[in-house]
């Protein structure tokens, strides 16, 4: 660690693994009641769960993003945080929001758009967190040196706060209400945070494979590029059935088919990178994540994206299990796995000593990514099923799912085989090292 | 290939082609929603009532078990269609009494069945909740979804 403040990103990630840990609890308790329907039916409906579930994903890779930031950023621009006492208040303030909104959630207050769904004043308290945020991380850049890397990261941060405005837009026309909607979900998730992702990939590349600066930070630009090229008209794939004109029919099959191409190129540039790389880095669990992360998001977001994205095929399996499955592996692989690596590869110099719990932490990511594997193939089935007797035979919702059972007992499988992943990474994190490892001084290379 | 091309021209690229498919985007977006406004969900008048059920179903967080036009939770059956499966358009004063019955009766008890909370509407959140699914119904969403079934 060679700049002080880098330290605050330890806050961040601490924050952002406890919502994880929750998060990864909701997750198992819906699938619980998928399998057992009384399961809490009094206590906690599986609205509020489910709500619970999604909005801590949410918050958290916000959390993480920003202590990703803090992180990179004094390295990147090569002088301290602006201000780490504003990262503590803007962190301070993220979590009241974001406890709030959880205990709002149990009461019963919230507004009622899908994500969206935090209080008007949690929505004001993200925003006030998110622009301090923005100003704090911004100062530093103004005044450091400027790469590829943090201005990428920055338009990506910058512009995600802009599209985040939409939600506080909520007019009466269901129809124009989704299509706005989309403006922060998708634009959000496959256009911007993309942004963020190959940064932050292209940074733990540079530090980890010893690749020359000048060739990654070329390839960054064409990767970012294609996202943004085909994630902009590639929102046409959720303007098919809302009632939006039918052009988009053609539109959001073509680009949103591109969608994919970023995501190959960055399996490809991840791995040229590794194999060209002469540094051999010590922190293998972290060389690990950073392979994994774009290799599960272009299976998760690109392939199980492709897969019904197409109008034709999507015309029979929108909103069935199979976007169940897209949706839990894209954001699985894209943004977790991401986090997860920049917080691997932290980790050692924010605590002082060499890398630690390296086979754990890998064990860590074999469970943690066969299990999310393996619940996307049983929800893509389900899917499949409910497709075809639903959508194509016609068959009515509830006996469909009656049909589904298997599927939904082998997901809670998989969601307990993810709650022990994520119990040994997180363990790997932030439990206790044996003494005789810490030796904070000798740790250059990193 | 990649001889030819320079950091500062993947950076031009990336910049100039962002902003020119935004702007096609910008515009489309535009466009459609001046065609759900006049075409697509003009069928039925977008009353207070209707915008009053939107607010009942946003109060109730409907969308976290439901879906809608597609997209919620899949944990409960799609809504956007409800008013034809429960034969609306032929005989609205049935379909209405029929809703609103189902709704006041959960949760069902029957063991090992999905259960849908007991939502305790006033008769006016109830009469705007269906005037909201009925105006829902009449969205030309290019026939979507394929089924009655939703």
């Amino acid at each position: 660690m060679k700049y002080e403040t880098q330290k605050v990103a330890y806050a961040f990630f601490l924050v952002a693994m406890g919502l994880f840990a929750l998060q990864v609890v909701f997750g198992i308790m819906a699938a619980v009641v998928y399998v057992f329907p009384d399961f809490l039916a009094q206590v906690m409906p599986f609205n509020v769960i489910r709500v619970s579930h999604t909005n801590l994903l949410i918050v958290w890779l916000l959390i993480g993003f920003m202590g990703c930031t803090y992180y990179l950023m004094p390295e990147e621009a090569e002088r301290e945080i602006h201000s780490p006492m504003l990262a503590y208040l803007q962190l301070g303030i993220f979590v009241v929001a974001g406890v709030a909104a959880l205990a709002c959630y149990q009461l019963g207050i919230h507004e009622g758009r899908e994500f969206l769904e935090q209080p008007f004043f949690v929505k004001v308290l993200i925003t006030v967190s998110f622009l301090i945020f923005l100003y704090n991380t911004s100062m530093t850049l103004l005044k450091g040196r400027k790469t590829t890397i943090n201005l990428v990261l920055m338009l990506g941060l910058w512009l995600a706060a802009v599209f985040w405005l939409f939600a506080f837009y909520n007019p009466g026309n269901l129809s124009v209400d989704k299509v706005y909607w989309w403006w922060v979900v998708h634009l959000w998730v496959e256009g911007v945070w993309e942004l963020i992702m190959a940064s932050l990939l292209g940074y733990l590349l540079i530090k980890m494979s010893g690749v020359d600066r000048e060739v990654i930070e070329k390839w960054l630009y064409v990767i970012v590029g294609l996202s943004l090229f085909s994630g902009l008209l590639g929102t046409g794939h959720h303007y098919y059935w809302i009632g939006t004109p039918s052009y988009w029919q053609p539109i959001g099959s073509i680009f949103s088919t591109l969608e994919v191409i970023p995501f190959f190129a960055m399996v490809v540039f991840s791995f040229v990178m590794f194999w060209k790389g002469s540094r051999n880095h010590p922190n293998k669990a972290a060389m690990l994540w950073t392979m994994g992360c774009p290799t599960v998001a272009f299976f998760g977001a690109g392939v199980w994206g492709f897969m019904h994205t197409l109008s034709f095929i999507n015309y029979y399996s929108h909103g069935t299990q199979v976007t169940a499955a897209h949706g839990h592996l894209a954001f699985y692989g894209a943004y977790v796995m991401l986090i997860l690596g920049v917080i691997s590869y932290a980790m050692p110099q924010l605590r002082r000593t060499q890398p630690f719990h390296q086979v754990l932490n890998m064990w860590g990511f074999w469970i943690l990514t066969s299990a999310m594997c393996f619940m996307t193939f049983t929800l893509t089935f389900a899917g499949a099923v409910q497709t075809h007797l639903q959508r194509v035979l016609g068959m009515n919702y509830m006996e469909v799912q009656d049909q589904l059972g298997l599927f939904y007992a082998m997901r809670l499988g998989t969601g307990i085989a993810v709650v022990v992943g994520a119990a040994l990474l997180l363990y790997a994190l932030f439990g206790p090292i044996r003494r005789g490892t810490a030796a904070g001084s000798t740790l250059s290379a990193a | 290939m990649a001889e030819g091309l320079t950091k500062s021209a993947a950076r031009n690229i990336f910049y100039g082609g962002s902003l020119f498919f935004f702007l096609i985007f910008v515009a489309l977006t535009a466009h459609s929603h001046w065609y759900i406004v006049k075409e697509s969900t003009s069928a039925l008048p977008l009353t207070d009532s209707v915008r009053a059920g939107k607010h009942v179903w946003e109060k109730n967080m409907c969308i976290n078990c439901h879906s809608i036009m597609g997209e919620g939770a899949y944990f409960a059956p799609e809504l956007s269609n409800v008013w034809t499966r429960y034969k609306g358009r032929d005989n609205p004063e049935a379909a209405r009494a029929g809703l609103a019955a189902w709704m006041r009766a959960q949760p069902l008890a029957i063991p090992g069945r999905r259960k849908m909370p007991h939502f305790d509407l006033s008769d006016e959140e109830m009469t705007s909740l269906i005037d909201f699914l009925q105006w829902t119904d009449a969205i030309d969403d290019q026939n979507w979804p394929p089924h009655e079934s939703g």
